[in-house]
């Protein structure tokens, strides 16, 4: 909405630095943080799909910690940094995307940005998680396409672990 | 979560070796954009000054309405327009039926008109500057209803007092279908004991793509079209849909798509909502933009086709030779006939399953109730046979005292009957069942099952293991909708791409296809650097779907089970033709004939002389940009269009006989349960999913397709599930309700393989993909093996939460009064 028309209350100036660069928005205060990401900065790599904060694929690292965008309002992060997928690769893909890539663990792609927040969180906190570890990391996303075996291997070859055939 | 994969070695291969890229596990085409979230979905297009689009939808399961108004909603601030019924009804004629009467009577619009007939249905829409702003809006719309009884249970359907949904119809039997084939009689005569099952019951859910429908919607003044961004997955079907209720050319229709967030059948009926956009684009001269709401999608959109089987009889011999069934198929196809009845009939294209029945007679009829519309969903109709036929398998077994691994091998098709005609008429094209069953008893260690069972016992749990084997048909020949409605006019099938040498020596491909992640651009590259000898890097397939591209047909697009044979078929088609062109052109050039030239290497050279060669771009510049001298009679265009289409006939409406569909992937699946006695509570401890596709041209993207669908099957078999209160709510509206399986909820998968090659498809391969139905008849089976020991409750529904097994444990002789036993 054109800011011209918001009352202080219901708009805010927000500071967010994305994948190491700074934007300053005006926001409506109710925007939530996804929105600001896909609509605001044509972010567009994080994706909806639940409005619930169930299903994951909004997710990205928040000063360090991995939230749900999705359950977070734009004006909350004022002042923070925030990594996205579009932030992953730097120049050529990252070891995790390309294992996602090697071990097949995406198919239409559309969780895969919130599943590589996750998986890059946990192998921050744990470098060579087990299976179970991996599976408990990446709980709270949703993939409809591969069942997740593909996944926890890829993230497990990824952490430069042996995987199965 | 462990896992073991016996399928073959899954080197990514950085290098051409030569020989063959189709049967390699190269990269995916695909993967790159997508792992650093390029790719474009429709919701990441946006246009200058877009509005977005708010639907108003019924808060009652049925309800005259008695008026809309939107006069607040257009007084806020913000608001760009709205849309309504009675617009609706104005500027649109009805959506075509497929149905023959009943079912050919329903006046179906893209918003409510008069009436609402379940909770969710679109009733009007609003348009606003931004999200936000259109939802605040739509809640000033006020819509005056008034409540009528609803009918949620298709068992009801048909009572004397059940409210009538269609007043147009005049009943709820909205189209009613009887099958008859072989003799039913002679099998029951001929019978040693006959099996009555007196109720089966297939759970209504979906598949629930992460992503929900939308569209990007664009209106031209000046050119009367609309362009339609859309992650709609059959745009042919979509069209055929659209053109007439808008009275206008499929031509004004464009649809594009880039990357689609998964689809699995739910994405094909989005057209009524397609409608409302495009009105709504050209009444307001504007973009606009709708993104469905999770909560929308749960509670309107395409759910899988609930099914009873009713009074079901089963002829069979004292050694488990399975004669003949007799049943009734109650299907609830929801409020609307979105894509039905055509569910009435897609069954049939797996009549027998994988079994050698010959004599089977089915009521399939059709009702109208007040929930959602089905609409297809992996598997579509045939799961939901294929799942009785399964129990059916399963309980005469356990009721006859006969081992189900032993009745399956003794009634499976053989591998030697094939090419197999089933009793109505479809061609079974290769496979060998009995084969995949010892694969998958190997890959769960059927031979210790017994110490297993003792195992399990010892620690107090109850142990069972469970086949579930079926077909996952595809290719349809359309022909079979005339066994639906004899007026209609469609029958065959067809897929198209173009592939063309450009400029400077690009290999560029198009397809007609809507891919939702089953890797089309990889799969036809490996098909097309094969045939020009080049590498896969060579091959340029353009992502996604544009109608502007020319290279789509009537039937284009992504559903049941046929990129491997449509898509590749036309690949195929039209890099022959281009490889031909590129000859003749290298013949001309090297003053030779075009059998003397060989493409490799990405050159056209003379055999024998590879010094004397042409590469790829030479030839493109010399067509594209340096003609000039070359022979007038030269036919070469380097720009090839090829429309794949399959061998049919339009089956016998009389008989309703005929071949249905080209080829017939199979899938056997084997599940180890254990449950806890005093819960309910079950885990599966062992599972193994084998496949037959026929020829894999990317042995990893079609395990991937397995794994998927089992994880879709499992899912269903325990959790997923659309139930509805007495006043028509959907009780499972979002992810919170609708649990679907996360990570932890996976079993140890074990996959496996046969490769029997179609016949009848040019590259021999078969189409897949939806297999996954074998978890949820796996399931069913490993639990009724299971509780045998406990009063040998029958397992009579798709769908066991943990509660339902909790029941058949304290009361199995309450699922035991479902089934009978009669000696002839």
């Amino acid at each position: 909405m054109a800011a011209d028309r918001l009352a202080p209350a219901q708009a805010s100036r927000v500071t967010v630095e994305v994948n190491g660069t700074t934007y300053e928005r005006e926001v409506e205060s109710r925007r939530l943080l996804i929105h600001l990401l896909r609509d605001d900065l044509d972010l567009t790599g994080s994706h909806v799909g639940c409005d619930t904060g169930n299903c994951g694929a909004c997710s990205v690292i928040l000063d360090g910690t991995l939230v749900k965008s999705c359950m977070l309002l734009a004006v909350q992060v004022d002042g923070s940094s925030i990594e996205t997928v579009e932030g992953l690769a730097e120049g050529e893909l990252s070891p995790l995307q390309q294992a996602f890539s090697d071990h097949h663990a995406l198919q239409c792609g559309y969780c895969t940005p919130g599943m590589l927040m996750s998986a890059t969180a946990l192998l921050r906190e744990n470098p060579t998680p087990s299976d179970d570890e991996i599976a408990n990391a990446i709980q709270g996303n949703i993939c409809r396409c591969t069942g997740y075996w593909n996944i926890v291997k890829a993230v497990k070859a990824a952490s430069g672990q042996e995987v199965g055939e | 979560m462990s896992e073991t994969t016996v399928s073959p070695e899954r080197t990514v291969v950085e290098e051409p070796t030569r020989e063959q890229w189709s049967g390699q596990n190269v990269p995916r085409k695909e993967d790159k954009r997508l792992v650093q979230g390029e790719g474009v979905f429709f919701d990441d297009v946006k246009r200058h000054n877009m509005g977005y689009v708010h639907f108003v939808r019924s808060p009652y399961a049925h309800a005259k309405i008695r008026s809309v108004d939107v006069s607040a909603a257009l007084d806020f601030p913000g608001v760009y327009g709205t849309l309504t019924g009675d617009e609706v009804a104005t500027l649109t004629d009805p959506f075509f039926q497929i149905s023959s009467p009943p079912g050919a009577h329903l006046k179906d619009y893209c918003l409510a008109v008069g009436k609402v007939r379940f909770v969710g249905e679109p009733v009007a829409a609003v348009v606003a500057e931004t999200r936000e702003g259109a939802r605040d809006a739509a809640e000033l719309i006020e819509v005056d209803y008034e409540p009528l009884p609803a009918i949620n249970d298709a068992r009801r359907a048909l009572d004397d007092d059940a409210p009538v949904l269609h007043d147009d119809a005049g009943t709820n039997l909205t189209w009613e279908g009887v099958f008859d084939w072989g003799d039913v009689d002679g099998a029951f005569a001929e019978a040693d004991r006959v099996v009555k099952i007196s109720e089966l019951h297939f759970n209504r859910f979906n598949s629930t793509p992460l992503e929900c429908n939308g569209a990007l919607v664009e209106y031209n003044r000046g050119t009367g079209q609309w362009t339609l961004i859309t992650n709609n997955q059959f745009p042919g079907f979509a069209a055929i849909m659209m053109g007439p209720a808008m009275r206008v050319g499929l031509d004004k229709l464009r649809f594009v798509t880039q990357d689609i967030g998964g689809g699995f059948g739910n994405k094909i009926t989005s057209h009524p909502q397609l409608v409302a956009c495009c009105l709504l684009a050209r009444k307001l001269n504007r973009a606009v933009q709708w993104t469905e709401w999770r909560t929308d999608f749960h509670t309107s959109m395409s759910h899988g086709n609930e099914r009873w089987f009713v009074d079901t009889e089963v002829a069979v011999k004292n050694d488990g030779t399975m004669l003949g069934f007799r049943t009734t198929a109650l299907d609830d196809a929801g409020a609307w006939l979105r894509y039905e009845p055509l569910g009435g009939i897609i069954w049939a294209q797996v009549t027998p399953g994988m079994y050698r029945w010959r004599n089977i007679q089915l009521d399939f009829k059709q009702v109208v109730t007040n929930k959602a519309p089905v609409s297809p969903n992996r598997g579509y109709s045939r799961m939901q046979h294929l799942w009785f036929t399964e129990r059916v398998i399963d309980i005469v077994a356990s009721e006859l005292e006969l081992d189900p691994v032993e009745v399956r091998k003794r009634n499976y098709i053989k591998a030697d009957e094939m090419p197999y005609e089933t009793p109505n008429g479809c061609i079974y094209d290769s496979g060998d069942y009995a084969k995949m069953l010892d694969v998958a008893l190997d890959l769960i260690g059927y031979e210790e099952l017994d110490s297993r069972r003792a195992d399990a016992e010892k620690r107090g749990k109850l142990l069972g293991l469970g086949i579930g084997s079926t077909l996952d048909s595809g290719t349809n020949n359309f022909g079979q909708s005339r066994l639906i409605n004899a007026d209609l006019q469609f029958s065959g099938n067809n897929e198209v791409a173009t592939v063309k040498l450009d400029l400077f020596g690009e290999i560029v491909v198009t397809l007609g296809t809507t891919p939702q992640g089953q890797s089309h651009e990889t799969t036809a590259a490996q098909v097309v650097a094969d045939i020009l000898g080049c590498s896969l890097d060579d091959v340029n397939v353009r992502a996604g779907h544009d109608s502007y591209w020319n290279s789509h047909a009537g039937f284009s697009g992504t559903y049941a089970s046929q990129f491997a044979v449509t898509g590749l078929g036309a690949v195929k088609g039209a890099t022959e033709e281009l490889a031909g062109q590129m000859r003749k052109l290298a013949a001309v050039v090297l003053g030779a004939t075009p059998d003397d030239i060989e493409l490799a290497e990405g050159q056209a050279r003379l055999k024998g002389n590879p010094e004397a060669a042409l590469p790829f771009m030479a030839l493109g510049a010399i067509i594209n940009a340096n003609n000039a001298g070359l022979p007038e009679d030269l036919d070469v265009t380097l720009n090839c269009r090829y429309v794949y289409r399959p061998p049919f006939e339009v089956p016998d409406v009389e008989r309703k006989y005929g071949n249905l569909t080209l080829t017939y992937a199979a899938q056997v699946h084997a599940a180890v349960v254990e449950i806890d006695p005093e819960t309910g509570v079950y885990e599966i401890v062992d599972y193994a999913a084998v496949d037959d596709c026929g020829k894999r041209i990317n042995p990893q993207i079609v395990e991937g397709q397995v794994m998927g669908a089992t994880a879709q099957a499992l899912g269903a078999a325990t959790h997923e599930t659309f139930p509805y209160d007495e006043e028509g709510n959907l009780l499972t509206p979002n992810f919170y309700d609708y649990h679907v399986p996360h990570a932890l909820d996976m079993p140890p998968l074990k996959t496996g393989y046969i490769e029997s090659e179609s016949p009848f498809t040019s590259l021999g391969t078969k189409g897949m993909g939806e297999g996954g139905g074998a978890g949820i008849h796996a399931v069913c089976a490993a639990l009724q093996d299971a509780l045998r020991s406990n009063g040998k409750p029958i397992v009579y529904d798709s769908f066991n939460p943990y509660e339902r097994v909790w029941e058949m444990l304290r009361e199995p002789e309450a699922s035991r009064e479902r089934v009978t036993v009669e000696s002839t």
